[in-house]
């Protein structure tokens, strides 16, 4: 057998298993060393020095960014170690305005967890630092820079697990903050509002906007008749805020709902339920020729702003169903006064979401009628928390009750949506029925459930065959559109959520970062599933009742104008560039971006040279050149597109190798980015 | 790109290039320094020209390659010749004549008497402060004699923008070599019995830096020269990318051979933007020549380099910082493993090496590793540039061989001290900050302490990059810390914990201690902060920033305590502790003041100057504004 390699970590001899960092290896053997920058999905960023320890032979290293190499010897403990960690709590504590008491993040604060820990009861540096003004602009996000410790998680989490990248930072020295570009706010940049830099900060420098005093104020004003909807990720993260088992929490929030005041307490699994009814339909329309496939879906906010900003030629694929949250308002504020005899403007429709970026979807024109929107607010998991501990109630003793009906009530597969894979497994249990009977069944689910980025499948129908992909994290989101428009990946559904995990690692969730808790939270919706007496959405019989008295068939026009929507580019350059030669007849169309960072990176000149040489020489009448705005593509700029072609870190010689390409005939032009190609 | 020409005949084009050179009865070389240039020495370029002209001197710019007649003389530009101090300078060849400070209204002399009459200008010599006498030129200016030139050589007599000239003085002939005689892992070999050093400041043998990237599987490989030279008063990198930016690229040539890279980076400070103007001229000519590109000396491998401008940050000479700014990133260091000779610039095995190190590297494979370890000590073999400046006679760019003490580079090439006043002080000596704000200060004490990297460290002190700021009596060594912790306060990138507030901090106790706002528990709060921010930072920049006030808390404690405990300074620098004083001759005794002092610290008989006792005086400066005659001062 072969020996085991190991090292030493404070005496205790440690079994190397893998482990990516010496960080792991030590909180492998039971010792939590205290880390702010850390994190296991995030890349190494060595910046907090928290996780310093005593490396014999090498003096202090961080953990972090040091290879657990068999034979270490390694403390965590020794005086200078010690007194580095609290001379580093000590400067954060003084490096900002950390006022715990009004802080929103207090008790879930890592620098204030870490302070008691480490017995740091003071701060002696005390150079003030000028205060910065809060970003509120956001409907879903504070920033407060003066709170920010700067480990750069959210930083990190936007640009590499998102692909979005609005958060970065900027100056130097102490003067160093985190910003949106050229300090802009939040809400003036791409920021797609999934919450996660709110979910990873570990201070109060980037929370969760609140809406809990203006659902309060709803509550309290007798004209207004309140009804909430429940998503399904809620019930399985409350439960966290209060120390309590997940699946038990359910009827205790209906019962803590209905002691805040709301008079109807409805299940957003319902809407799910409705969403993958109107959606597989939609989805076997196009499959029988009827419109582009794949079929994207839509029930992510944070991704439908994405896709509308990033990739405008590709919205003829999502598909046209609103989101369950906004299914749910419609039909409410559509169904609900007559039943409850209360006008639309007097009914108050509440979201509680574990997401962030429904507070931004509540508020988007479309789901509004005469300015009334369908969902007045949403709250996330941690406002409904924060309002239960306000109201003082005794969470865990309340006995449990029930939800109302006919919303009340959903199928199983209304339930799973609230975790990645679970609206394509709902999709399929509409479309194939059970496929669990089956081994190859199990197994092809096993794959959709699991928590890899990118799972990928193919379900073989009696009629025809499926290929499934379910993306998690926008960045893999990216990827899989750019593969799809190089014609490298083909699929015919293609299941999209933001945040990793799906609805259950939710921006507006508990704080508690980490696999291991987003685990717990879809294993217990998947307990709720196999405890629903129906899992198929076709079964819920309220659901049918509903068809049948007000939607009609599904896709059908009542259907049409309350459940489904139209998306636009929200493109921040469109329209063709400027003309600078040619005109009319077949040529070959060259634009020069000359958007700022193209122009940084000599744009200008390039188009200038491109100019000299092609406007010039023999054949000059087949070159359109143009100056373009921007084209999006800043880091790889100079960029230029020939007969639609991209080309990045352009030159002229390799501008002029494309324009001969397209002259001989091998570069064929190229439309926006083809998305059908496959149907 | 110009078409490639196979392995070029270096030999010939020399040839060529000398016997063109020596049709010209003199050559007169005008030092192109940034330092003379600043002074008006392309006016003086221009004046000579005219005079010249108008006189009917045959006197060219550019060489003749192809016209065989005489001509009287070439008139050049030269890199910077180090006797800054002394600019605008004049050299004329083959005379061994150097004039300094020269200006336009000059020229006409310096043409009729030593270009016409072959006399020489006695004003324009360099007289030795010390002996009275007149020097003629290098050979017998003390400022040179006492140095040993070899990286810095060429520097002075070079025309920077000439590579025939370069290739004529035996240039690229090493890097032909190591492309055709030697393989990789000799030409490692070579560095690595060299003992060459890093020049950067970490002082890394540079063979076992490239054999660690040499020895990397991975094919493709790059090779990035570090010229974002940013300590304050340092300037040896931009001398040498300014006067033999061939030697750069010959280095980074070598370099590459030595590793197996194809591709090459020379990261510029874009605040030097002749060096930046110069390296770019010399790769494009080295291009045109085939001696960058593809197949080169017929060897089958390629390299190809490109000049980069500097984001303007300090922060981008640690290596991990100034490859991330080369891939267009944000300049911020990243934790090392792994380091860039395992992954570096676009992950891939990267050497950076610093300009001076690769400057050297011709030398060594031109003269061989025994030759080179002649000079210099055991561990640190070589010679090395350093930026003097400060209170010294003959500030300017030097080079000596390491270990050469203190006192030999401040006293005899420098020239001694200069007091308060700018003339020479004997007993103005102070210290010498040496390494920049990464560095430590260097006391009388240490005058006789050889100069390299290992002596250097067992004090607490490094070589850094070079610079040698020298401080007089009248330097507050507080004052000097906390220039240095603003200077990396500034240029931190902000990324890590203990350098971006441990220095803030440090740079408010500081301010605490100069403004007079210090107590008991000052020091020790700045001991404690310097200790972490040194053990705890991430990068070079963190883990030295502290030096300076670790330093001189070591070597002037008692200064500190006087500003600390009796709110003194000793050097008379720090403003807000000044203590008021009564210049006796303007007092008239009109007792004013002491009427107005509000406790009683001011002494005097009517119609006699009066006295200000420190002790008493709280430094309010009511006194000042009371006195009619302007007697009192210093507040």
């Amino acid at each position: 057998m072969k020996p085991q390699s190991t090292l030493t970590v404070d005496g205790q001899v440690v079994i190397l298993a893998g482990e990516r960092n010496l960080l792991e290896v030590i909180r492998k053997a039971h010792i939590d060393l205290p880390t702010f920058c850390y994190h296991s999905e995030l890349s190494i960023y060595g910046a907090c020095r928290l996780c310093m320890v005593d490396v014999e032979g090498r003096g202090l290293q961080a953990a972090c960014s040091t290879l657990p190499e068999p034979g270490l010897i390694v403390r965590t403990q020794t005086g200078p170690i010690r007194e580095l960690r609290k001379v580093n709590l000590e400067l954060l504590l003084a490096s900002g305005h950390h006022d715990c008491p009004t802080c929103g993040k207090s008790g879930t604060c890592k620098l204030q967890s870490l302070a008691t820990r480490l017995g740091v009861t003071q701060a002696p540096y005390t150079a003030p630092r000028v205060e910065q003004p809060l970003d509120q602009s956001s409907p879903s996000l504070v920033r407060d820079p003066n709170k920010c410790v700067l480990c750069g998680d959210c930083v990190r989490f936007c640009s590499e697990i998102q692909g979005i990248g609005v958060l970065e930072f900027t100056h130097r020295g102490s003067k160093v903050t985190v910003a949106p570009a050229f300090n802009k706010s939040l809400a003036d940049v791409d920021c797609v509002l999934c919450g996660q830099c709110a979910a990873v900060c570990p201070t109060g420098a980037i929370t969760v906007k609140s809406d809990v005093e203006r659902v309060y104020a709803a509550l309290q004003d007798p004209a207004k008749t309140v009804v909430v909807q429940v998503a399904p990720a809620v019930r399985a993260a409350l439960g966290e805020a209060f120390g309590l088992d997940d699946g038990l929490v359910m009827g205790r929030m209906v019962a803590a709902l209905r002691r805040l005041g709301f008079q109807k307490i409805y299940d957003t699994a319902f809407a799910a339920d409705l969403t993958v009814i109107e959606e597989a339909t939609e989805f076997l329309k196009r499959a029988e020729g009827g419109g582009p496939l794949p079929l994207f879906t839509s029930c992510c906010p944070a991704w439908v702003k994405l896709a509308e900003q990033d990739f405008p030629e590709l919205l003829p694929h999502l598909s046209s169903c609103r989101s369950p949250q906004q299914m749910f308002g419609s039909l409410a504020k559509d169904v609900l006064p007559g039943d409850l005899g209360v006008a639309r403007e007097n009914l108050v429709v509440v979201a509680i979401m574990p997401c962030t970026a429904k507070k931004f979807e509540a508020r988007r024109a479309e789901f509004a009628v005469n300015g009334n929107p369908d969902v007045d607010f949403v709250l996330t998991t941690q406002e409904l928390a924060a309002m239960i501990q306000d109201s003082g109630l005794a969470f865990a003793e309340l006995a449990p009750e029930s939800l109302d009906l006919p919303f009340g009530f959903k199928t199983g597969a209304g339930l799973i949506f609230g975790h990645s894979g679970g609206v394509s497994e709902a999709v399929l249990r509409y479309v194939a029925g059970d496929l669990g009977a089956t081994a190859a069944g199990q197994e092809l689910l096993q794959e959709v459930r699991g928590e890899n980025g990118r799972k990928e499948v193919t379900v073989t129908l009696p009629d025809r065959t499926l290929r499934l992909a379910v993306v998690q994290g926008l960045a893999n989101a990216r990827a899989l559109v750019a593969e799809i428009r190089a014609g490298q990946a083909d699929f015919d559904f293609i299941e999209v959520m933001a945040c990793p995990g799906g609805c259950i690692g939710g921006g507006g969730q508990p704080v508690a970062a980490g696999a291991g808790v987003r685990r717990r939270r879809a294993t217990a919706l998947r307990h709720l599933d196999t405890a629903a007496d129906l899992h198929r959405p076709q079964e819920n019989h309220f659901l049918q009742q509903t068809y049948a008295q007000r939607l009609g068939q599904p896709n059908g026009p009542v259907a049409h104008r309350l459940l489904h929507t139209r998306y636009a580019s929200r493109r921040r350059i469109q329209g063709e560039g400027i003309q600078l030669s040619g005109a009319g007849a077949a040529r070959i169309p060259v634009s020069v971006c000359v958007g700022t960072a193209c122009y940084l990176r000599g744009s200008q000149d390039l188009l200038k040279r491109v100019m000299d040489r092609l406007g010039t020489e023999d054949g000059a009448e087949q070159v359109d050149i143009r100056a373009t705005f921007c084209s999006e593509g800043c880091d790889r700029g100079p960029t230029v597109k020939v007969n639609g072609h991209t080309l990045h870190h352009a030159t002229l010689d390799g501008v002029l190798d494309l324009v001969a390409a397209a002259r001989a005939g091998s570069l064929p032009p190229q439309e926006e980015p083809p998305c059908a190609a496959s149907h | 790109m110009s078409a490639t020409v196979q392995d070029p005949n270096l030999a010939e084009i020399g040839r060529i290039h000398t016997a063109a050179e020596q049709r010209c009865a003199r050559r007169v070389v005008i030092c192109a320094g940034t330092g003379c240039m600043a002074n008006g020495a392309m006016k003086v370029f221009q004046a000579l020209r005219a005079e010249t002209g108008a006189r009917g001197i045959d006197l060219i710019i550019d060489l003749d390659y192809e016209d065989p007649g005489p001509k009287d003389a070439l008139l050049t530009r030269s890199g910077c010749q180090g006797f800054c101090q002394m600019g605008p300078l004049l050299s004329i060849e083959p005379d061994g004549i150097l004039y300094c400070k020269v200006k336009p209204a000059d020229v006409a002399e310096v043409v009729q008497t030593t270009l016409v009459e072959g006399q020489l200008v006695q004003r324009l010599l360099y007289q030795d402060p010390a002996s009275g006498t007149r020097c003629r030129g290098n050979a017998d200016i003390p400022f040179y004699t006492r140095q040993q030139r070899t990286v810095l050589k060429a520097c002075g007599s070079l025309d920077p923008e000439n590579i025939r000239e370069y290739i004529a003085g035996g240039g690229y002939h090493a890097a032909r070599r190591a492309y055709t005689a030697l393989t990789a892992e000799a030409v490692c070999r070579e560095i690595l019995a060299s003992g060459l050093r890093g020049r950067g400041g970490g002082g890394f043998p540079t063979g076992r830096k490239w054999e660690m990237a040499r020895i990397q599987t991975e094919p493709k490989k790059y090779i990035v020269c570090n010229g974002d030279e940013g300590d304050p008063g340092a300037f040896m990198d931009r001398s040498v990318m300014e006067g033999n930016p061939h030697a750069v690229v010959e280095g980074m040539l070598i370099a590459a051979r030595a590793i197996g890279a194809d591709e090459g980076y020379v990261y510029v400070r874009a605040e030097y933007p002749l060096a930046v103007a110069r390296v770019r001229q010399a790769v494009r000519d080295a291009e045109d020549l085939g001696l960058l590109g593809e197949d080169l000396f017929g060897s089958g491998l390629g390299f190809r380099l490109q000049v980069m401008e500097g984001a303007g940050a300090f922060v981008c000479g640690e290596e991990t910082a100034l490859l991330a700014s080369i891939e267009g990133k944000r300049g911020m260091p990243m934790p090392k493993p792994p380091f860039p000779a395992q992954c570096g610039l676009h992950g891939k095995p990267t050497v950076i090496n610093n300009v001076e190190t690769l400057a050297t590297v011709p030398l060594i494979l031109t003269q061989g590793a025994e030759a080179y370890r002649a000079v210099g000590t055991a561990t640190s073999p070589g010679t090395k540039t350093f930026a003097l400046t400060g209170h010294v006679v003959n500030t300017g760019l030097i080079e000596v061989p390491f270990g050469t003490p203190l006192r030999h580079i401040v006293f005899n090439v420098g020239g001694g001290v200069t007091g308060k006043d700018g003339q020479p002080d004997p007993h103005g000596f102070k210290a010498v900050q040496i390494g920049g704000p990464s560095g430590g200060c260097l006391t009388e004490a240490h005058l006789d302490l050889p100069m390299d990297f290992d002596s250097l460290t067992r004090i607490g002190a490094m070589v850094g990059s070079g610079g040698l700021v020298v401080m007089n009596q009248s330097t507050c060594m507080v004052q000097v810390a906390k220039f240095f912790m603003q200077f990396t306060q500034n240029e931190s990138c902000g990324k890590c914990v203990p350098c971006r507030e441990g220095t803030r901090q440090m740079l408010a106790l500081l301010s605490d201690i100069t403004e007079g706002r210090a107590d008991a528990t000052t020091l020790p709060l700045l001991e404690r902060l310097a200790r972490n921010v040194k053990i705890g930072s991430l990068c070079g920049l963190g883990k030295t920033a502290p030096n300076p006030v670790l330093s001189t808390l070591e070597h002037f404690r008692a200064e500190y305590e006087a500003h600390v405990l009796r709110k003194v300074c000793p050097s008379r620098e720090c403003k807000a502790l000044m203590t008021p004083e009564i210049e006796a001759g303007l007092c008239k005794g009109c007792t004013l003041c002491a009427r107005k002092c509000p406790v009683g610290a001011i002494e005097g008989e009517r119609r006699a100057p009066h006295r200000i006792d420190p002790d008493k005086c709280i430094r309010c400066g009511a006194c000042v504004t009371a006195c009619k005659f302007n007697a009192i001062t210093g507040v």
